[in-house]
Parts: structure tokens; C-alpha cells; sequence
């Protein structure tokens, strides 16, 4: 079956391993998505039964323009990686590979140990700290998935040249990361199979429903404010944050 | 006089150092006209081959897009913001419109744009722009809104700014595809619920969309106002996701995936989700809720010239639909009043309001608050705290206080 077949169906074969020649990795079985999230997921399609998914107006092809892609087109551009693990290519890479991958290409930015610096993300910490007043996001306190982590990292890192590193090498950063938050041990072999089978800190903590409107005010017109004469409670004169808005474009370099 | 020789003389006479209104206030002898011409009614103006692509008039030179320098560590992950203080109607300058990259703005070669429509589908599609172009087309008029829009003002009134405070909202006239068209062209299978839109850029950039909204409203854009997309807006194709959060408006599109579950990108989990105070964290909340605010006076556009008649301005949107009606109060949202709506109050796209007020010299404190088609009213920032908790990220849409002072001078403010 072609790589782009499996990826429609999400076939139980790792994608494309006979075909490059790869590692024998063992055989890749999606992670099953809880039914709760699915159901929510199924729902949002038509809008939870509100916007019934349209009928189609005219038949495939109708119109005769454009070409069919080639699957190798179709494969090459196709980078999504699935919640379940789906469009993980084959390859693996262990912690220690990927703390060094790290040293060279990411901690300039991120830091040494993943703690951020001069205002970049940091990658590690938080955990548990979501419901405390100094919440902190992070893959590990944070991200439901950590097929994302692989798919973040080969999408878009490193930030001055993103979707260059080999899958071999997203995958040690994947592992080396999830262990610096302290998810995997540092025996950790990342692959597409093990990273499916990751269970995050937050995978619970997640609503994909929105429960909006969150708020009810009326439209008053007399009367309105509740306790008597309104407050200023703030004011942002006072508060030293605002850029020079007339004349040229002020990049606040001067201490300001 | 020959045609070069004069625009010669027009240059000898601006870089003399005297502008050329005070040159000719003083050849008239008179402090400045009327009654006598000026300078620039005695002589020539510019002819048509001077500027093929037109520029605003040098004197609006510092209406730009400006940004907050601490809000990022690095330019090419930022944002930048409409001045909307400048901005008169509704339609947003192509050159104005706000931006925001995930990795910076990519060059790209139309000649070499591909747009691909794959996954879940009978026929994959590869397209050309040329393509894409020859498909039945539509053009509507619609904001885009970036979720972070006030994002600075959660925990209090800090940037003293209507641009830097509301700016991340351009609005445009969008032609292009429908999306439907395009799905129905490549067949989507019975069980795709979803379709993954990603972006050339070096982010990749890419969010989940359930199906009913691609088949509802969605258009895939090539034209922006007069022209084409600007690059700064995904040239030359993007994604416009009527009344959606801004990061689901896809620029640089080159990929339609069509799959049967979203794809929990970093973008809908790490970064534009929510996080309640409870710690349960919210991964879709697409829509932008309606929001309203006063555009003129503001801190930008303070009253100048005492006390006496001005027209309160703003703009008010909504995410799920047209505006009802704007009401604007002068004390601090004690009483409202309705303001006037002017045409034309279209669908999750910027509406006009105007108030005449007939100012006291006495400080004041001033509010919009609009109403929406499904009844939704604009809330206050201490509504907003009780769900949305003290300092989150996005969806801000509180009702804006101006504080008035004697002077005219205007500041952001948060009233109890
Ligand atoms: C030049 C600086 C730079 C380098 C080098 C860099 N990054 Fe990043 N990284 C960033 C920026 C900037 C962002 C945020 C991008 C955005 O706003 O969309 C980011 C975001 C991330 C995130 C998401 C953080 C979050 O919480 O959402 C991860 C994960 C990440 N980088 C991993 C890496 C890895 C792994 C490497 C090395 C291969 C790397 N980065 C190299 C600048 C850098």
C-alpha cells in the first residue's frame, strides 16, 4: 500500500518503512482517541447538528481544472502527524541523541536546559501548575499530545531553518524533550509506535467544546452601573508600557 | 519652460528649507491663505507617469502599522497593528492592515505557487494560480481579527494607545474560490470531518477546521480590496474563515488535507487555546465574540479646540453575524444612548457607528457596546474576569473605556 493510502485510512502498516528501506521498526498501530474526545470531535462537524454538512453542488472533477497530484507530490507535502500517531514516518531517536542534537541547534534560543531565554519559549516546567495562580504551559504541564511535539519540531524548528532536520533527529529531540520534562525515562526510544503510546500530563485536562457565550450582560440604558459612581481601577498612563505613537516607529531601544 | 525644468524648480523650492505654504503666505504678505493662493494653486502639479503605483500624501507618512516591542523576543514572530485612530470607514488599507507571523513573511513566486486539495477525497487536486482563478469566484467584504486582539489590557489598562490596544483587526473586500466549490470538486468521502489548511511558510502554519464551516462561508482569497493579496496577507493565496479567530485565515495556503479528526497542531493546543483558571483548557473557540470601541476621540485623537460639538466614532463587529445596535454612554456606562449605524451593516465585517455629543469641557468617561443579531451584548472587562480568570491570552472583547480629561487629552482606562 502507498504511503498516501495509508495515511487516508490510517492502516495498522508503519508508512513507507519497505519502500525507503528504513529500520525495521515494529508494526504501527494508532493510539486509540478516547471516545469522549472523538464524540466531541464527530459533533463539531456539523456544528453539533446546528449546520448539517452541505451537499455537494456538482460531481468530482466537474469542472476539468487542474491536475491530479502525483503520490510522491502528495507525500511530500503532507507533514501532518495525527493526535493518534497517523503521518509518523518511520525512523526513532533516543534521549541522548537528542540532547546533543539540542545543544547544537536549539539552546542558543531555548536555553541550556530548555528553561527559555531572552523572551523564547520555554520547553520544560509547569507541571502541575495549572490551576495554581502562576500558570505555566508547557509540553509537559500542557500539550495533550506528544505526537504534536514531533510535529511542531519538524514543521517549524529550528526557527532560522524550519523542516530541514531528518525524521532520525525529530524524533531524538521529541524524546530528549518529553525526558526534560520528566514524561519518559531517559532509556526513552522515541518511534512512531512508543510516541503513540505517550501518555501527557494534561491529556484529561482538555475541553475541545466551547462553552461560550461565557458572559450576559444586558443592554441597559439607565441606571446601569450597579455601585454607584464607577471606579477607575486602572490606568494606563500610569503605566510606562506605551511606545512613542506619533512620528516614526518607535522601537523603544533607548531604555524607554 | 520645458517639462523637466519645472519639476526641477518644484524641487529647489521644497528643499529650500521653508515649506511651500509659508513661502507663499509670505509672498502674499499675509499670514496664510485665503485670500491668497497657495503655492501649490501656482503651479504645476505631477503628472500621471510619476507614480504608477500611488502613495498616500507624504503628510500621512506616520500612519503605519507600529508594534510593542516587548511583546516578542524576535520581529518575524510578532504582530503589528492597524491604526484605527486613521482609518475612516470600514475598509482597511491593504498597506495598514495588521500582520501576524509565526515566521516571518515568505516571497513568493506566483509562477511557482501550488495549491494542493488531498486526504479524504475522490480526486486530489493539484492547482496552478491560473487554476484556481478559472473556478467560479465570489467577493465579500469581512474582518479578520487576531484572538489576541487586547490581549495587553486582561489584567489592567496598560498601552496607552487605540492602535495597540484594538489594531489586530484589518478588514477587507476578499475575492476568490468558495472552499465548498473546491471540495466539491474533489469529492470529500462520507466520513471526513475535518480539513487540516496548511501554509508555505516556514512555520507551516497550520489549524484544523471542522467541515460545516468550509462548506458554509469560507473563501479561498486571491484578491484583497483593489488588488491582489498582499504578501503580508499570504500572497498570493490565503484562507478567509468568515468571523474566525485570525490564525485560522491560512496565508500562504498550499495545502487542503481532508481528514476525519482535527489535527491537534501546536497552533490549537500550545498556543491559541485557552486556559481557565481552573485548568481546564479550552482547544476550539473559533468565533470571535461581537466587540465594539470608540475610534475618535481616543488617545491618538484627543479633543482638540474646547468645549463644544464632536461625533463620537467607532466601529463595532461581530464573529456570529451583523450588528444589532451600538449604544454609547459619556458617564462611565451609568446611561447609554444608541448610536447611529451607518450603512452598509454586513455579516462579520466591520460596521460604522456615529454619536454627536455636544462635550461640556468636563472629564468624561466614554464606552461603546454593541449587540449583536443573536442577541449577544459586549461585556464589561470585570464580566469577562469571572469566566475567562484575571490575565489569559485571548478573546478580549471588553467593553473599551476612554477617560476624557478638561484638557481633551484621552487614556485608556479600567473602571470597577
Ligand atoms: C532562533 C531561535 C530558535 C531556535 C534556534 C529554535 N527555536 Fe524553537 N522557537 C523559537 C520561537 C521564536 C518559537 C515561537 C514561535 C511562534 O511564536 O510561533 C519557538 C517555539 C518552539 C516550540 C514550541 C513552544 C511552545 O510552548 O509552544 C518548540 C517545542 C520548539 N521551539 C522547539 C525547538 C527545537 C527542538 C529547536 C532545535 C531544533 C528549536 N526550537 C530551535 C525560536 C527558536
Amino acid at each position: 500500500m502507498s504511503s498516501f493510502l495509508n495515511r487516508l485510512f490510517g492502516a495498522a502498516v508503519l508508512i513507507g518503512v519497505g519502500a525507503h528501506g528504513a529500520l525495521a521498526a515494529p508494526p504501527f498501530k494508532p493510539a486509540p482517541i478516547p471516545a469522549t474526545d472523538l464524540s466531541t470531535w464527530n459533533a463539531e462537524a456539523s456544528d453539533f447538528g446546528k449546520h448539517p454538512v452541505k451537499k455537494p453542488l456538482h460531481v468530482p472533477g466537474f469542472y476539468k481544472i487542474g491536475t491530479a497530484p502525483t503520490p510522491a507530490q502528495i507525500t511530500g507535502w503532507t507533514i501532518t502527524v495525527y493526535p493518534n500517531g497517523v503521518g509518523l514516518p518511520p525512523g526513532q531517536g533516543t534521549v541522548a541523541q537528542g540532547e546533543k542534537i539540542y545543544g547544537q541547534n536549539c539552546a542558543m534560543c531555548h536555553g541550556t536546559f530548555a528553561e527559555g531565554k531572552n523572551g523564547y519559549p520555554q520547553l520544560v516546567g509547569g507541571v502541575g501548575s495549572l490551576k495554581s495562580a502562576t500558570q505555566t504551559k508547557t509540553m509537559g504541564s500542557y500539550w495533550p499530545f506528544a505526537n504534536t511535539v514531533w510535529d511542531y519540531i519538524n514543521r517549524a524548528m529550528p526557527f532560522y531553518a524550519p523542516h530541514t532536520l531528518k525524521p532520525d533527529q525529530v524524533y531524538a529531540l521529541t524524546a530528549y524533550l518529553l525526558n526534560m520534562n520528566g514524561i519518559v525515562h531517559s532509556s526513552f526510544v522515541a518511534n512512531a509506535q512508543s510516541l503513540a503510546d505517550v501518555k501527557m500530563p494534561d491529556r484529561n485536562g482538555w475541553n475541545w467544546k466551547d462553552p461560550r457565550p461565557a458572559t450576559h450582560n444586558i443592554a441597559c440604558m439607565s441606571n446601569c452601573a450597579r455601585s454607584g459612581t464607577p471606579k477607575i481601577t486602572s490606568n494606563a498612563v500610569t503605566m510606562n508600557l506605551t511606545p512613542h505613537l506619533t512620528g516614526p516607529v518607535d522601537h523603544m531601544k533607548n531604555g524607554k | 519652460m520645458t517639462k523637466p525644468n519645472r519639476r526641477d524648480m518644484f524641487k529647489v523650492g521644497a528643499a529650500a528649507g521653508a515649506s511651500m505654504i509659508a513661502a507663499s503666505a509670505r509672498a502674499a504678505g499675509a499670514p496664510s491663505a485665503p485670500p491668497a493662493d497657495n503655492a501649490w494653486s501656482n503651479s504645476l502639479g505631477h503628472g500621471v507617469d510619476s507614480r504608477p503605483y500611488g502613495q498616500p500624501s507624504r503628510f500621512e507618512k506616520n500612519v503605519v502599522r507600529r508594534y510593542i516591542p516587548w511583546l516578542s523576543p524576535t520581529r518575524d514572530a510578532d504582530a503589528s497593528f492597524t491604526p484605527l485612530q486613521d482609518q475612516p470607514g470600514i475598509i482597511t488599507s491593504n498597506g495598514l492592515f495588521f500582520e501576524r507571523y509565526h515566521s516571518g513573511r515568505p516571497t513568493i513566486n506566483p509562477d511557482q505557487y501550488r495549491l494542493m486539495i488531498s486526504g479524504l477525497v475522490r480526486k486530489p487536486l493539484l492547482l496552478t494560480l491560473n487554476d484556481l482563478m478559472r473556478f467560479p469566484s465570489v467577493s465579500h467584504i469581512h474582518f479578520i481579527e487576531c484572538p489576541a486582539n487586547g490581549a495587553t489590557e486582561w489584567p489592567a489598562a496598560q498601552v496607552n494607545s487605540l492602535q495597540l490596544t484594538h489594531g489586530m483587526i484589518g478588514c477587507s473586500v476578499w475575492t476568490g474560490v468558495k472552499l465548498s466549490t473546491l471540495l466539491d470538486e474533489v469529492g470529500v468521502a462520507p466520513d471526513a470531518r475535518w480539513i487540516v489548511a496548511s501554509g508555505s511558510d516556514g512555520a507551516h502554519m497550520d489549524r484544523s477546521l471542522p467541515l460545516w464551516k468550509c462548506l458554509d462561508d469560507c473563501i479561498i482569497a486571491y484578491g484583497q480590496n483593489g488588488e491582489a493579496l498582499r504578501p503580508e496577507q499570504g500572497y498570493p493565496v490565503r484562507l478567509v474563515v468568515p468571523g474566525w479567530q485570525g490564525n485560522v485565515n491560512i496565508k500562504w495556503l498550499r495545502q487542503i488535507e481532508v481528514s476525519k479528526i482535527p489535527a491537534i497542531t501546536r497552533e490549537e493546543t500550545s498556543e491559541y487555546s485557552e486556559l481557565l483558571p481552573s485548568g481546564e483548557a479550552l482547544g476550539f473557540t473559533w468565533v470571535m465574540d461581537a466587540k465594539s470601541v470608540i475610534t475618535f476621540p481616543c488617545p491618538e485623537k484627543p479633543l482638540q479646540g474646547g468645549p463644544g460639538f464632536y461625533e463620537i466614532r467607532g466601529f463595532a463587529w461581530s464573529g456570529r453575524g451583523k450588528v444589532k445596535r451600538v449604544d454609547v454612554s459619556v458617564d462611565g456606562g451609568k446611561t447609554y444612548r444608541p448610536a447611529k449605524l451607518d450603512d452598509p451593516v454586513l455579516s462579520k465585517c466591520l460596521t460604522r457607528f456615529t454619536f454627536p455629543w455636544q462635550w461640556d469641557g468636563k472629564p468624561a468617561l466614554i464606552q461603546s457596546r454593541v449587540t449583536d443579531e443573536t442577541g449577544y451584548v459586549q461585556p464589561t472587562i470585570v464580566q469577562k474576569h469571572k469566566f475567562w480568570g484575571n490575565d489569559p491570552i485571548y478573546e478580549n472583547n471588553s467593553i473599551q473605556t476612554w477617560q476624557i480629561l478638561a484638557n481633551g487629552k484621552v487614556n485608556n482606562v479600567q473602571l470597577s
